[in-house]
């Protein structure tokens, strides 16, 4: 049947255009099929970043076309390893990371095992957990910003009805010291179920005999949970951080539609810093040059945290 | 069979040749671009009179503040032909001038009469002239705006709070005249209960994302006695910038922010400041004029409950107010500058300013405004006229974008994160705007 398809399709191809697929090869053929992907992956991927790193060495500024844009060599790059504000941008967004990863993996894995207990009705819950992470950040930030509001938002009135404060005094988005933890917060709400996800994955991929196995040897749940459970996740949970850290550490939306960097600078992250250069400032030379000196932080992080990840696997 | 074919070619034909009447019918319409508010709705009204007058039809693009500076000045840098007519706001005369984004109109001003002596000067000053104070202009005063304040004038009217007010602070509970009084009223408003609601004193705008900081802060600094620069000698800002009566106008916009602002108004700006006051929260309310016809006819708020004032001194008897508003200009890479200019010099006519005026947009023309019945027009009217005289605006120069950044950080940091002094601040402001200026080469 397939052959008999094949020989009507040859016999339909045209003359001329048979003959000259008779003459590529298959790995001409192949790379004639993947050439659009590669064209495609050149003109929105590399193309950009090489025209970003050639403009992170000029004065451009995309607001004045008419300029002349002179080379500035390294001078864009020592301006912003010397530049104070971008390294407390820098310290905010590795405290905003540290914290988001910390409580996402500890709730996200403890969530996961309580899961992987399979109680009853433990599908219904499952579903009920992942609801947050199926939403847009669009509208997680803004209702969450309609429920931290002092005046009239729900979490202000809980808070203050467990701790007897008056709402209009828990001012979530506007006190220095509560808005950073108002965005880690929301985070760790919108993705602790995927960590979950993942650290589940994990879970239900050790084999049960080696349980069966410890229980013979008599080992204690607590024993069972450090010496197999833990151990045996370890590489999931591992790639749950990679995916949760590299996620955060250039996380804008929530922070754009909860603080907007504010209030001052407490909650400024590097991509709000840098979205703020680029797109309010029209310095686009310097923010390319930030925007490469974020991608080698991530990539050099990723990479060494990547090393340690085949580490514990291999063990 | 051929017959069919006939047919269906017949089909396509007209089809075909009905698009394209269509469109050569609508070849001509010009797309104008502007925020989406309520004297927009005013423009698209007005309008339909040009249309009708022409028969040149007119398409709208409004975007909503948030996004309007990166939208429009975005299809402006990448020579973007959406928009035949453009109102800019003011600070960007200086940038779309020198890049080559507006049309140059003095000649074409000069070919149909019109005359900038016809507008209020600040308002050419502030949205048509680059450089600044020399007859180059690149825009039609449009819309006339200014920072000015409304009041609940039912609250200030009742006679248990009069005497309260005057028992307290020994002058009658009245409309401010300086920024002392205003301070005196706001705390006694704060968390006060009226009808059975608390209630707080003041709305300010201490928005940081756009602009929003920036104009409440440099509305009350300029009658403190801040100086952009040393008047002698361009650029020079050190002691005028961060002079100590503008050290002090910071620390008065702090300690209002602080004392008197409802919870949570650590990002308000124009819509924020415009529902805190609809909402009955606040007993005052600084915003932009534009906002006050809307305000003005609100069921809640409105009518006789609501009253005017300008800017009010500040401690040495200056009296200035942040300009707002902008001016309409032709983009310089539309194909329809011919059409284009058609509607400015229709604009600019009287009869379509008195027009604009009474459906809610702030004309600029001196016929309009200084008609002996213009102050009784409307309730806020005489105060918009007050406050128009008293103006001064922002930076208006290529690089207002950065300088504009700069202050942002600056006065959110120190007036709502409570981060170092108002000396710092303004010492800092004055660092990052001389490193702007250095950048573009003019220090």
């Amino acid at each position: 049947m397939l052959n008999r398809t094949a020989d009507s399709v040859a016999r339909a191809t045209p003359e001329p255009l048979a003959r000259k697929v008779r003459g590529i090869s298959d790995k001409g053929l192949a790379w004639l099929f993947i050439s659009p992907t590669i064209l495609l992956l050149l003109a929105i991927n590399i193309f950009p970043l090489f025209w970003a790193i050639y403009l992170s060495f000029t004065n451009y500024r995309a607001n004045r076309p008419n300029e002349v844009v002179k080379n500035l060599g390294l001078a864009n790059y020592r301006r912003i390893l010397g530049d104070q504000d971008i390294w407390i941008a820098m310290q905010t967004t590795a405290h905003f990371v540290f914290w988001t990863i910390l409580l996402q993996t500890l709730i996200g894995f403890t969530l996961a095992w309580l899961i992987d207990r399979k109680f009853r009705g433990h599908a219904f819950w499952t579903t009920i957990i992942l609801v947050p992470m199926m939403l847009s950040p669009a509208v997680v930030g803004n209702f969450w910003r309609f429920l931290y509001e002092p005046q009239i938002g729900l979490f202000a009135y809980a808070i203050s009805f467990v701790s007897g404060i008056p709402p209009t005094d828990i001012q979530m988005l506007s006190n220095v010291s509560l808005a950073p933890w108002s965005i880690i917060i929301v985070d760790t709400w919108m993705w602790t179920p995927y960590v979950m996800l993942i650290c589940l994955a994990g879970l239900r991929s050790i084999p049960e005999y080696i349980y069966e196995a410890a229980e013979v040897d008599r080992a204690s749940n607590w024993r069972q949970f450090w010496s197999i459970t833990l151990p045996m996740a370890l590489p999931f949970i591992m790639l749950a951080v990679l995916f949760r850290g590299i996620e955060n550490f250039k996380m804008f939306d929530m922070v754009n539609l909860l603080t907007g960097g504010g209030p001052g600078s407490t909650t400024e992250v590097a991509s709000i810093t840098l979205k703020r250069q680029a797109f309010e400032s029209w310095r686009t030379g310097y923010s390319s040059a930030f925007a490469i000196i974020l991608f080698v932080a991530v990539f050099g992080l990723a990479n060494i945290y990547v090393k340690a990840l085949n580490k514990v696997k291999q063990r | 069979m051929k017959s069919t074919l006939k047919l269906k070619l017949g089909l396509a034909s007209a089809m075909l040749a009905s698009t394209a009447v269509s469109n050569v019918a609508h070849a001509e319409d010009l797309t104008l671009c502007w925020a989406a508010w309520d004297p927009a709705n005013a423009l698209v009204e007005l309008s339909k009179d040009f249309t009708k007058e022409t028969g040149i039809g007119m398409k709208f693009e409004f975007v909503p503040w948030t996004n309007y500076a990166d939208r429009f000045l975005n299809e402006l840098n990448s020579k973007g032909k959406l928009c035949d007519l453009i109102i800019g706001d003011s600070q960007w005369i200086g940038g779309a001038a020198e890049n080559g984004h507006y049309v140059k109109l003095n000649d074409f001003f000069d070919k149909e009469k019109i005359s900038m002596d016809d507008f209020v000067p600040a308002t050419v000053v502030g949205y048509s002239e680059w450089p600044k104070n020399s007859p180059n202009y690149w825009a039609l005063p449009a819309m006339g705006d200014v920072v000015g304040w409304t009041y609940r004038k039912d609250w200030f009217s009742k006679p248990e709070l009069q005497k309260e007010f005057k028992e307290k602070y020994g002058w009658d509970l009245a409309a401010p005249t300086t920024f002392d009084q205003l301070k005196q009223i706001a705390e006694f408003f704060q968390k006060r209960e009226i009808d059975g609601k608390t209630v707080y004193g003041a709305s300010i705008y201490t928005e940081r994302g756009s602009e929003g900081i920036t104009m409440g802060a440099m509305d009350v600094l300029y009658s403190f006695g801040f100086k952009y620069e040393n008047p002698d000698k361009p650029y020079e800002m050190d002691g005028f910038v961060n002079s100590e009566k503008s050290v002090k106008g910071l620390e008065f916009y702090k300690a209002l922010y602080d004392c008197c602002t409802p919870p949570g108004a650590s990002n308000s700006y124009m819509g924020e400041g415009v529902d805190a006051f609809k909402s009955g929260q606040v007993a005052m309310h600084m915003n932009f004029a534009f906002t006050w016809p809307g305000l003005q006819k609100d069921e809640n708020v409105g009518g006789d409950k609501i009253g005017y004032f300008a800017n009010p001194k500040g401690p040495d008897g200056e009296q200035f107010a942040q300009l707002g508003g902008q001016g309409i200009s032709v983009v310089s890479y539309s194909d329809k500058q011919e059409s284009a200019l058609k509607y400015i010099k229709w604009f600019a006519n009287k009869d379509v300013q008195a027009k604009w005026w009474s459906l809610g947009g702030f004309s600029c023309l001196n016929a309009v405004v200084k008609d002996p019945n213009f102050p009784a027009s409307q309730p806020y009217a005489q105060t918009f006229l007050d406050s128009m005289a008293i103006v001064k605006d922002f930076w208006a120069e290529p690089s207002y974008a950065p300088l504009l950044q700069a202050s942002q950080k600056r006065f959110h940091d120190y007036v709502v994160a409570g981060q170092g002094s108002a000396k710092d601040a303004l010492d800092g402001l004055v660092k990052d705007w001389t490193q702007v200026f250095q950048d573009d080469g003019k220090m």
